[in-house]
């Protein structure tokens, strides 16, 4: 098993760079779009309970998304928009979800982050952080009773989700059983309003990979060509066999906890630092600098993703929310196991 | 030949191994050596790869569990002891409990947990968790009491489709035996009469149900004729057959060796009461173990549960009035 800490500091070319930045700034693009859409559907009161955006981990979680292929389990975050859309999941099953539809892959069930489809691979979150760990070390554990080879299974946790048992456990259950997890931390300075200095007192979350006895990568979560290369790589040297991997991700979250939280305790020194820099900006620059595209053509870019997350938009607000009186209120896939609802008075 | 109802947990096990290719176990030392209680003695041998040591780390069991679930597996968990799935509590519930209902996807896992008091055990390796998991909505609570129970029982609930926690009584590990396995077995979610009786409905289930039998033989010879009611599965709980049994002989006494407070015992209570007050004859009663952790001491411990002589003077109680 590898003890490696690998630092990502110079960024390598890529093969397919132009294509590959394209393809992934364009769906950062797209989950930037939806995510301003799903805040201003927020402010105008069309979505119940919260709203989470990814601003400022779209690098993080496209470069994760665009690394896996079908047959791969991923169980995403609160903030993987981008990494969801790259994993192949519909822009509707996002706006069903947030705006209540019944047609949703949750059905109204459950609501904002909490979707997914786990036949598809791409598993449905609790909110206990940590908790997807070892439930993408049992999908992987399957794969290996049935011979199924190359697949690699990832989940994302933030800075503070890396404090709870479940990473603990998940992670040094995965390194016991040399699984083919890759476990990406987006360190965004803060859980909800907590600073990194009271979260944990390591110099590098990556160190921890040492102590579990599994490769650990650092980058800078700003730099989406810093993210497709190291996450890349994380993602292949799972798939070869090589163990779990670790990768710590530096960078700001650019929006509040949810759209109710205005991130006031933010220190305002970090906007301005390089951690702060918009990953979306980012690899916009870099795309013109290297002349993968021009200005005209972003334009473009931007206003094909605002079509699509309107068509949706507008899809899901002519469907149905759930019916209280045609809903199965039973939990069981058991029917026959079901009480039904002995209590209620008629 | 003699078959303890440790014995037919293994055997059920094997079974399930041998028939099923989906189904793995996975817990703390149950590999080569076979399980704290030996419940999966020989089986890490017989089935190679499929019965494997976990670290400590009740959380992540539950979660592997759950993800191996979901790509078809069937997963039976050792918990070492009932009390320590405390600490797989969320596992259990918010992600094994809430899967099918949000996403249509079956959680087919059991949790197999070694449950209730033996003497000297104290306060951690001695608890009753069934009531606990029945209060969450999408797990099935099974409590066999009987050697066929055990054995037939594991084996459905290896089968079914959702989340099982499966709760073995570690008194009856050893000294309870029958003559072989059964070979026909009542589904869960059936209540069985264990004796029959017109005087007094005595439910209980798990090791009470032979404290309560013993109860029943020895106010027999008193002329009183108590049924005996072994719930079986605690969620779903089998009403008709309780309220049946209370419709024959007007009067109700619920046993349990959990705490006092909610739970299995007040739930049966609660719906003879709000479904079945016009059958009672006098009021319904109800006796638990007492609410303080379990004791250690053998002399405390005996005074902290139920037994057949606390039971005996509840039903004696519950006659006069």
């Amino acid at each position: 098993m590898a003890h490696t800490l690998l630092e990502h500091g110079t960024v390598r070319e890529l093969p397919q760079a132009r294509e590959i930045h394209v393809k992934a700034y364009r769906l950062m693009l797209l989950a930037r779009v939806l995510d301003d859409k799903f805040a201003s559907l927020y402010r105008m009161g069309k979505i119940h309970g919260g709203v989470f955006l990814s601003r400022g981990q779209e690098a993080l979680s496209v470069a994760l998304g665009l690394a896996l292929r079908r047959g791969d389990v991923f169980a995403p975050l609160i903030r993987d928009r981008a990494g969801r859309l790259a994993f192949g999941e519909p822009v509707l099953d996002a706006v069903r979800t947030f705006l209540g539809s019944a047609q949703g892959p949750m059905r109204a069930r459950d609501g904002n982050v909490h979707y997914g489809a786990p036949r598809e691979g791409l598993y449905a979150m609790i909110s206990h952080l940590g908790a997807m760990i070892p439930v993408v070390n049992g999908a992987l554990m399957a794969h290996r009773f049935k011979g199924i080879q190359g697949t690699v299974g990832a989940t994302c946790i933030g800075d503070g989700g890396t404090s709870t048992g479940a990473f603990h456990e998940g992670l040094n259950q995965a390194a016991v059983e040399k699984l083919p997890l890759v476990l990406v931390v987006a360190n965004n300075q803060y859980a909800y309003s907590t600073p990194n200095q009271r979260q944990f007192a390591c110099a590098s979350l990556a160190d921890k990979a040492v102590g579990y006895g599994i490769a650990g990568h650092r980058i800078d979560g700003t730099d989406l060509t810093a993210c497709l290369n190291a996450v890349g790589e994380a993602v292949a040297r799972a798939r070869a066999g090589l163990g779990p991997q670790l990768v710590e991700a530096n960078l700001l979250r650019l929006c509040g906890h949810g759209e109710h939280d205005d991130a006031g305790y933010i220190n305002p020194k970090l906007k301005t630092a390089s951690v702060g820099r918009d990953c979306l900006k980012v690899a916009e620059k870099r795309l013109i600098e290297q002349g993968w595209a021009d200005a005209a053509t972003m334009a473009q870019w931007r206003s094909d993703a605002a079509h699509q997350v309107e068509e949706a938009v507008a899809t899901v607000q002519r469907e149905p929310g759930p019916d209280p009186y045609q809903e199965d209120w039973c939990a069981l896939a058991s029917k026959h196991l079901s009480e039904g609802q002995p209590e209620t008075a008629t | 030949m003699s078959i303890t109802y440790l014995d037919a947990i293994r055997e059920a096990q094997a079974r399930a191994l041998a028939e099923d290719p989906r189904v793995f176990i996975y817990g703390q030392d149950i590999g080569e050596f076979g399980g704290a209680f030996k419940a999966t003695k020989n089986l890490a041998r017989q089935f190679p790869g499929r019965v494997l040591d976990s670290p400590i780390s009740e959380d992540a069991m539950l979660g592997l569990a759950v993800g191996a679930a979901i790509e078809g597996m069937r997963p039976i968990i050792e918990m070492q002891f009932a009390d320590f799935s405390t600490v797989a509590f969320n596992q259990i519930v918010n992600q094994a409990a809430t899967l099918y209902w949000r996403t249509r996807v079956p959680c087919p896992i059991t949790v197999r947990l070694p449950s209730g008091g033996t003497s000297g055990s104290g306060p951690f390796h001695s608890q009753s968790m069934e009531a606990l998991y029945a209060h969450y909505p999408g797990l099935i609570v099974v409590t066999p009491a009987t050697v066929e129970d055990a054995y037939s029982m594991l084996l459905e609930a290896v089968a079914i489709d959702d989340p099982v926690i499966f709760c073995e009584h570690k008194y009856l590990y050893y000294h309870l035996k029958a003559d072989q396995l059964p070979t026909e077995a009542m589904p869960v979610g059936k209540a069985r009469i264990a004796r029959p009786g017109r005087d007094m409905t005595l439910v209980a289930y798990s090791a009470m149900v032979h404290e309560a039998l013993a109860v029943a033989g020895e106010l027999a010879s008193e002329g009183v004729e108590i049924e005996v009611v072994d719930l079986r599965s605690i969620k779903p709980l089998d009403t008709d057959t309780v309220m049946a049994s209370v419709a024959r002989t007007g009067r109700l006494l619920c046993v349990g060796e959990a705490w006092p407070w909610g739970g299995v015992t007040s739930e049966i209570i609660a719906r003879v009461a709000s479904e079945g007050f016009d059958l009672l004859d006098a009021p319904p009663q109800r006796l638990n173990a007492k609410d303080t952790p379990v004791p250690y001491h053998p002399s405390l411990w005996a005074a902290h549960r139920p037994t057949a002589r606390s039971i005996a003077v509840a039903a004696r109680n519950l006659l006069r009035l």
